[in-house]
């Protein structure tokens, strides 16, 4: 075990843990933040997107010990006027369904509309189509990202 | 009696329950299907001395050449040079999952970059592999698809190789990072044949010997 000192959501969490145990765990049972998600622990399906240093990444994939001082951004400390616009579109438009990968949709469209402010279908479909829904709100969540998009042009 | 409220509970925990499950099995499946494929014994490279019989210069060149290209038509190589812009996986080759693009840089599409999955190392307990340079090749070198020969062709030509002199090519062979991480693939992966050294000696030597491509 090793003392690691983790910057999420600007709050500093100091935490024992194996160096090699994925990031998720670290956020989920150490620091008690549960908002992201496990879904497959391979990289597979996205439910487990967070921001390191502004970057979204699949928290199960990553070691820990890697995160070094950067900071991590979960769905709790999102608030980027692109992250709100993606929240006020997810409510009206009603996108999630059993709503256990909408953490990760939600992290990951953020980071495409601060990637890109008008982004076409394809771009959509190339950004979000490592994240799996099971409800298969696919068509919501590419309507729900359009009208955050026109949402953000005031 | 359940109220709605608990009611609600229990169909979203059912809800994840199912969503977990299902990802997981769809997960072991591929994992799976990537260790059938990926229990092969890591072939040999013949050293540079085996090839000094061969007396014509262009002769053994094509052969020194043919050697190194044990590596370059290795699955660890070749699922980064796709011929698409998907690269591949796998000792299969199959279609990376999920589906990701080249992108700018080859390092994929806003949003879904390499570096959301993969990161400064290979991480076996996820499954997933890693190199801080990690990246697909450009179009101009795509691969797959490709003779020997045409590969051999194309990795000379300055217009297509990122404008490396024959010299630049033998030390981004023998001592690139990336290039290196296909002998240090992780957990279940077939890395290349031989070592990153003998390669790189194939390849000066093939250099040396007047850089004959092999035919077709």
């Amino acid at each position: 075990m090793t003392q690691l000192t983790l910057k999420i959501n600007g709050q500093s969490h100091s935490i024992d843990a194996d160096p090699d145990m994925p990031l998720l765990w670290a956020i989920r049972e150490s620091v008690g933040l549960t908002g992201t998600k496990y879904g497959c622990g391979v990289a597979q399906c996205g439910a487990c997107t967070v921001f390191v240093a502004g970057q979204p990444v699949r928290s199960c994939s990553m070691p820990v010990s890697a995160v070094g001082a950067d900071e991590i951004t979960t769905i709790e400390g999102l608030k980027s006027k692109e992250a709100l616009a993606v929240q006020k579109a997810w409510v009206k438009l009603d996108v999630p369904q059993c709503g256990y990968c909408q953490s990760g949709q939600i992290m990951s469209a953020t980071s495409l509309l601060e990637l890109n402010a008008k982004p076409t279908d394809r771009d959509i479909d190339l950004a979000m189509n490592g994240n799996i829904c099971r409800c298969a709100t696919y068509v919501r969540i590419r309507a729900a990202i359009h009208d955050a998009a026109k949402s953000l042009e005031g | 009696m359940m109220g709605s409220a608990s009611l609600k509970n229990a169909a979203l925990a059912i809800a994840a329950g199912a969503f977990a499950a299902g990802i997981l099995m769809v997960a072991q499946g591929l994992l799976t299907s990537d260790a059938d494929a990926a229990i092969q014994p890591a072939l040999k490279l013949q050293p540079v001395a085996s090839f000094d019989k061969i007396k014509n210069k262009s002769q053994r060149a094509v052969a020194l050449f043919q050697e190194a290209g044990k590596v370059i038509n290795s699955p660890r190589c070749m699922n980064c040079h796709p011929a698409t812009e998907r690269p591949t996986q796998t000792d299969r080759m199959r279609p990376h999952q999920p589906l990701v693009v080249r992108g700018e840089g080859g390092m994929g599409a806003p949003g879904m970059m390499c570096t959301t999955c993969h990161r400064e190392a290979n991480f076996d307990s996820a499954g997933v592999p890693g190199n801080p340079k990690w990246h697909l090749a450009p179009a101009e070198m795509a691969w797959q698809g490709k003779s020997l020969g045409q590969i051999c062709e194309q990795i000379k030509d300055r217009k297509r190789n990122g404008d490396l002199t024959l010299a630049a090519l033998v030390k981004h062979m023998a001592e690139d990072e990336l290039v290196g991480w296909a002998w240090s693939p992780g957990t279940g992966r077939t890395p290349a044949p031989g070592t990153q050294k003998e390669f790189g000696a194939l390849i000066k030597a093939w250099a040396d010997a007047g850089a004959t491509c092999p035919k077709g």
